[in-house]
């Protein structure tokens, strides 16, 4: 789960990073009170996943708090590639002296952490790698030594810090790792981190990835995810324990396991060439179990989708049989009853398939068609979709 | 032959008193493999019965192979107490551990990922989130359906495991020497690469088929691999071509961001690397099927 800003903000701080005082608000009232709360020159900074906000007009100065109530009255609702603003960070104004770069990320090739540091911040850090690698450091991090003073000095050494502020960056370095484990991160980014005149070190951005494996653990996470903004099926597919990404095309798809319902989105992308151009609806791994209940949650969610105008059920029987999963089909459309209106069509492989096509073919239910293979049922499913 | 698992390698199941661990022993023994016991530290001492054998569940995994000369973990653990289960399995020394677990914190995997190269990587780590490995009437490690196909000369690596067992059913006819399912998570034990390096020196896999999808580099660094190192024919599959950036399909590895990760990006790699690769799995399988034809 990416993070707001401001949420990411608000963990730096808890783990002792400094960030300037700020706080986020939801109408231009709020801003100006949370401005007049601050004092002198604030900037009002829009709050969506995405980077690019400044060029975008996302982030503005204001210099009282009637001005910031201006601003962020232009900045609410501004639409930053795609993302609606729907909440702005008031901050304290900062002198910058000098703006660095410092994250912590996963290196999947490496199968550790990476520390990338680099003392020229604030510009596009992927642009920066392309054009002056030599300008971004990337340090291995040992998850089992992880990152003490003299590491972070090191990192920082390596990423041309200057010598002034060493001493109190590596200081923020060793918090923001603590951070990044405490937290089961798999991202922590500061970029830019700056330095005042008086050559104190801010955190004045903050970009945190939250690591979902490890909810368990931290129970207050759940309060980070940003309800409002979710799309309401995938909403209620995760109310129900499923596993369902929205997407834009007409053809619904429920498989089971994440590779084969990935494999399912092309191949319907490929055959939807052939009809008109339909596309996959979304992504939903019902598992390996396959049950009538989830089946039916699936089914549910799907059809619950407008766009929706044929379902592809794709699923290889392989700790689960076919017949169970044709019995979960049967049950299903018996549990959704007269909300089932849109074409099914339905490949089922592997074991025990013989009985599980029997069943299929003895409900003979009218909106089911099954076809043997995957490629062929997925040109059906297209071309259901495509003239419905 | 076959690669990392065979007729000859005792099994044990850590996590064995566990629902899951219970029911895939049973599934395991029923192909064949020879399980010799069971880890649970609250249970050491019991046994267990399962598909009519009687296995002891011992303190640890240290305790299981000085007992019965396990060489193979499978482990079921919950993700909570995973990371402690695979550094004991580490620490034991065992051979190869296979991680079926999923939703195991990838701030544990890395943890355990380093503590076995700290040890001098004597344990080899198939996983974690993984449907195990199979060598067709040798012996099954994990959750992989033994009754997909039979032995014979095709050797499969994949990240996803619907995807291995969709291959190994379309493939059938000409069987496999041994499956590999590595696991969708960021951090993984066993990669493709390591896959290949074996297949190639195994001379019961006449043609390679290796599986990947959206996410990483993995595939693009195989596919590097593959033009230093396999003499032996490879067909690849990559899933994923329809996956929106930045939103995540299923595994915890499968998601683009920015424009590293992607199929297009990964199919374009395996090709300039000599592999052919299929559109679909089954026009994959048909690839495979030809080349092995050709040999």
């Amino acid at each position: 789960m990416d993070l707001y800003e401001y949420q990411a903000k608000d963990i730096f701080a808890a783990h002792g990073v400094p960030v300037l005082p700020g706080a986020v608000a939801s109408t231009p009232e709020e801003a100006q009170a949370a401005a007049e709360k601050i004092g002198g020159q604030v900037v009002v900074k829009s709050q969506v996943k995405t980077g690019g906000r400044g060029k975008a007009g996302g982030v503005k100065l204001a210099e009282n708090p009637a001005e910031a109530k201006e601003k962020a009255e232009a900045i609410l609702g501004l639409d930053i590639k795609g993302h609606i603003t729907r909440r702005v960070l008031v901050t304290e104004a900062s002198d910058i002296s000098e703006e660095y770069y410092f994250s912590f990320l996963l290196d999947r090739a490496n199968r550790t952490f990476l520390a990338m540091a680099s003392a020229e911040g604030g510009v596009e850090i992927e642009q920066l790698a392309v054009e002056r690698p030599d300008a971004l450091a990337r340090v291995a991090i040992d998850p089992l030594e992880g990152v003490d003073k003299a590491k972070a000095l090191d990192i920082l050494t390596q990423g041309k810090f200057p010598e002034a502020v060493k001493d109190e960056a590596a200081d923020v370095v060793v918090k923001l790792w603590e951070t990044f484990v405490a937290e089961d991160a798999t991202l922590v980014e500061i970029n830019p981190l700056v330095r005042d005149p008086q050559d104190k070190i801010v955190a004045l951005d903050g970009k945190v990835t939250l690591d979902g494996n490890a909810d368990f653990r931290h129970p207050a996470h759940e309060e980070l995810v940003d309800k409002e903004a979710e799309d309401p099926l995938e909403a209620k597919a995760k109310a129900k324990d499923l596993n369902y990404v929205k997407l834009d095309g007409q053809v619904g798809i429920i498989g089971n396991g994440a590779g084969l319902v990935m494999s399912t989105l092309d191949v319907v992308a490929y055959a939807g060439e052939n009809h008109g151009g339909v596309k996959p609806a979304n992504f939903l791994d019902i598992g390996g179990g396959a049950s009538a209940e989830v089946m039916a949650a699936g089914l549910d969610v799907i059809l619950g989708d407008p766009d929706v105008k044929s379902v592809f059920v794709n699923v290889f029987g392989g700790i689960t049989a076919c017949d169970a999963v044709a019995n979960g089909i049967v049950e299903a459309l018996k549990i959704l009853g007269d909300d089932a209106t849109k074409p099914l069509v339905v490949r089922l492989d592997g074991n025990n398939v013989e009985e599980g096509r029997r069943i299929l073919n003895d409900a003979n239910h009218p909106l089911v068609t099954q076809v043997d293979t995957m490629d062929n049922a997925a040109d059906k499913a297209a071309e259901l979709a495509a003239g419905a | 032959m076959s690669i990392f698992l065979d007729s000859s390698s005792k099994v044990i199941v850590q996590g064995i008193t566990g629902s899951e661990g219970t029911k895939h022993a049973t599934k395991m023994i029923a192909a064949g493999t020879n399980i010799v016991g069971g880890v649970n530290a609250r249970k050491a001492g019991q046994t267990v019965t399962i598909a009519e054998k009687e296995l002891s569940v011992f303190g640890s995994v240290g305790e299981a192979m000085k007992e019965t000369g396990a060489d193979v973990s499978v482990i079921f653990v919950p993700p909570k107490f995973a990371k402690d289960a695979v550094i004991e399995a580490i620490d034991a020394e065992i051979p190869l551990a296979v991680v079926i677990t999923e939703g195991i914190p990838v701030h544990d995997a890395a943890y355990f990922w380093a503590h076995a190269k700290s040890k001098g990587n004597k344990t080899r780590i198939i996983g974690p989130n993984c449907p195990g490995i199979i060598s067709p009437s040798q012996s099954n490690a994990g959750i992989i359906p033994a009754n997909i196909t039979g032995p014979g000369k095709i050797g499969l690596v994949s990240k996803s495991g619907t995807l291995t067992y969709q291959m190994m059913y379309e493939l059938r006819d000409i069987g496999f020497s041994t499956c590999v399912g590595i696991g969708g998570d960021p951090i993984i034990g066993t990669t493709h690469i390591d896959a290949l390096e074996a297949f190639q020196a195994d001379p019961e896999t006449d043609v390679i088929v290796m599986i990947g999808e959206i996410g990483g580099d993995a595939e693009e660094r195989a596919a590097e691999y593959i033009k230093a190192n396999v003499t032996k024919p490879v067909v690849g599959y990559v899933a994923g071509f329809t996956a929106p950036e930045g939103k995540t399909m299923g595994h915890a590895g499968a998601i683009v961001s920015g424009s590293a990760g992607t199929a297009q990006a990964k199919k374009e790699a395996l090709e300039a690397s000599g592999v052919k690769v299929g559109k679909t799995p089954t026009e994959t399988a048909d690839l495979a099927r030809e080349l092995y034809k050709a040999l």
